[in-house]
């Protein structure tokens, strides 16, 4: 789950992380009256959407005068970032810059581990800098059974800093933001960039946060912040079901068990080429209930001209699987043609239990999904 | 031979009293895995399939010689159990819980690590040495003793493959799922390593999918210390981008993770990789 700056600010501030003061604001007339309240001679005016670009974008912009931050809010107030139309600004002081940092701690799937990252070329594209320059990032492993004592704080200031005052600023933040990172389950805290003004002290610009789904139960605070869009909100819905579910624009609906087996069957509707208009992993088992459910999620998205049901009976029985599906389709009124392919324990009676009823049934993946893709091709 | 369990694997099922957790204690017992104990803290002293049930995980290795856990607890306390397993000396710990907080399972992995224990998961569906032991929730009818090892990222997937395999009269020696999260326990490197150094495996099926870059380490891990043919099939070449796709693991994010990657590092240091999984034993003949 993804979260605004200004909200991963506020999130700093709370832990003592250095940042500029700041006021969010909806309108232009806001903005001008937040630059008055700031009562500093230059803010930085910045779109608060849940994408990156936005610099480019020109989503930020400077301003000096009551006059310029009414006309740069307006025409910030009035763009889109990546088809998302921006709806609030973060007005801010503006910080002076002697130089720039990156610092981010993100969960690692390599190390197993939070990993810490530094590097001395902050406020451009850190990934631009991982990909060419690699040895310009330096990373630390941090140990979760010791978390950030002294020695290791200082080991990771100094590789930028030789200074003992802005080593014992680093390793303060470097503590605060692992100490964020733990209390609220993020994947990722980035501060990019990291500041270091005329007057020796640093300050974070930027900041971006992430957090681990997974987590979310325990971190009601963090979840309140969640704000999803359109897709988001039928994929949550979906998952209060106990599916995995992900639009995707094609005409083939998939219903399928375990989210291994239900994206190799996109990518064979693509093989075939048709198109697949959804992922949908309704787990393990496959009682009537849960199709049921899963059809009218289906069934919900207009495009969808077929579906193809693709299940591997592993511990529940094909014969019980396939009766299952009986009497779901009692239940659901539809037009639509359905294909069926059922592999597993005792797959032949589940296929014969079928037999009369008016879903198409398959013996293989590769047949159901040529059955699916031809049945799509016939209903144009 | 086979690698991590075979049949004198002596199983401790953390969490038996749960629904799942007993029924599964029940299969792999039927399977002939010896499921030696069960623990649930306050009901020590009672009975779940014929299993003995403890409170702790210390007792099950001091009075029945557990060696191996299997955890069925709920995502909440998961980790506690992948802690107290380790704690307690076991040496082989499976995680089948799905949802555990990620911050979470970097501890415990640590912890296991520390311990020199071995985790298999989270959120994977356990491991299985056909026709000799059974620490998961496969379905084992599906299974066959034989010559190929199997690592997986996803469950049905592997079931999905391994048919088509023991239809085409290629058995298992081991097939391993490793669970579906970003973080997870053992992973391709150690288990390519294991199966490379097991008599019994004569060739390799890797299975991943989309997310994190595993795969392409794995390729340039068998470029320089695999000899044995090792095949490979790669979910998600259909994946939208920075969509999660079921497993918290499947996610294309930043513009890295993508199946295409993943299949042109596997197939650049000579593994064939197949575009359906039915087309595995196929590419494993030839």
């Amino acid at each position: 789950m993804k979260i605004h700056e200004y909200q991963a600010k506020e999130l700093f501030a709370a832990y003592d992380i250095p940042v500029k003061k700041q006021i969010l604001c909806h309108t232009a007339d806001e903005a001008v009256d937040a630059y008055s309240r700031l009562n500093v001679p230059l803010v930085v005016l910045k779109a608060q959407v849940l994408t990156g670009g936005r610099g480019k974008a020109g989503g930020i912009k400077l301003a000096d005068s009551p006059e310029k931050v009414k006309a740069n809010a307006e025409a910030i107030l009035g763009i889109k970032i990546k088809d998302i139309p921006v709806d609030r600004i973060l007005v801010t002081e503006a910080a002076d810059i002697k130089k720039e940092y990156y610092m981010s701690i993100v969960v690692d799937r390599n190390t197993k581990s939070a990993l810490l990252m530094l590097s001395s070329d902050g406020g451009i594209d850190i990934e631009e800098v991982a990909h060419s320059t690699p040895e310009r990032i330096y990373k630390f492993q941090i140990d979760p059974l010791l978390g950030t004592p002294d020695f290791f704080t200082r080991k990771v200031a100094f590789s930028l800093f030789t200074d003992i005052k802005l080593i014992n600023q680093l390793s303060h933040i470097i503590k605060s933001l692992y100490k964020l990172m733990l209390e609220t389950d993020a994947s990722l805290a980035e501060i990019n960039p990291l500041v270091l003004t005329p007057d020796d002290t640093l300050v974070a610009v930027d900041a971006k946060m992430t957090f681990d789904d997974n987590a979310l139960y325990r971190q009601l605070q963090i979840a309140t912040l969640f704000e999803p869009t359109v897709e988001e909100k039928k994929e949550k819905e979906a998952k209060a079901k106990g599916f995995s579910y992900v639009h995707l624009g094609g005409e083939i609906g998939c219903m399928v068990n375990g989210a291994g087996l239900a994206m190799a069957t996109m990518d064979l509707i693509k093989r075939y080429r048709g198109k697949p208009a959804n992922f949908l992993d309704i787990g393990g088992s496959s009682n009537s209930e849960k199709v049921v459910h899963a059809m009218k999620l289906l069934l919900q998205d207009s495009d969808v001209k077929v579906v193809l049901i693709n299940i591997f009976g592993g511990i529940t029985r094909c014969d019980d699987v396939a009766n299952g599906l009986l009497k779901a389709f009692e239940q659901i009124d539809t037009d639509i043609p359905v294909v069926v392919r059922l592999t597993g324990t005792n797959e032949e009676l589940g296929r014969a239990l079928l037999k009369d009823s008016k879903l198409y049934v398959a013996n293989t993946m590769s047949e159901a999904t040529r059955m699916a893709v031809n049945l799509a091709l016939k209903t144009y | 031979m086979s690698i991590l369990i075979n049949k004198n694997t002596r199983v401790v099922v953390q969490g038996i009293t749960g629904r799942d957790g007993g029924f599964h204690a029940g299969k792999m017992k039927e399977y002939g895995t010896q499921v030696v104990a069960g623990t649930s803290p306050g009901k020590g002293g009672t009975f779940v399939n014929g299993v003995p049930v403890f409170n702790t995980v210390h007792e099950t290795v001091r009075l029945m010689q557990a060696d191996t856990s299997i955890i069925f607890v709920p995502a909440a306390f998961a980790c506690d159990a992948i802690m107290e397993a380790a704690d307690a000396g076991i040496k082989l710990i499976i995680c089948i819980t799905e949802g555990i907080p990620t911050l979470d399972v970097i501890k415990a992995y640590n912890y296991v690590k520390l311990k020199g224990a071995s985790l298999i998961g989270p959120n994977c569906p356990g491991l299985i040495s056909p026709e000799k032991s059974l620490c998961g929730i496969m379905p084992a009818s599906i299974f066959k003793a034989g010559g190929v090892g199997v690592i997986s990222r996803s469950g049905t997937l592997t079931y999905e493959v391994v048919y088509h395999l023991t239809a085409a009269g290629m058995g298992q020696s081991t097939a391993v799922g490793i669970g579906g999260d970003p973080v997870v326990g053992l992973h391709y490197l150690e288990l390519l390593s294991m199966f490379e150094e097991d008599e019994d495996t004569e060739a390799i099926v890797l299975i991943g999918e989309i997310g994190g870059n595993a795969e392409e380490r794995a390729a340039s891990y068998i470029q320089h210390h695999v000899t044995k043919p090792v095949v490979s099939f790669i979910a998600g070449l259909s994946a939208p981008p920075d969509k999660q796709m079921g497993h918290a693991g499947a996610i294309i994010s930043s513009g890295s993770g993508s199946a295409k990657e993943k299949i042109a590092a596997l197939e650049a240091v000579g593994i064939r990789v197949a575009p359906e999984p039915s087309m595995i034993p196929g590419l494993l003949k030839s």
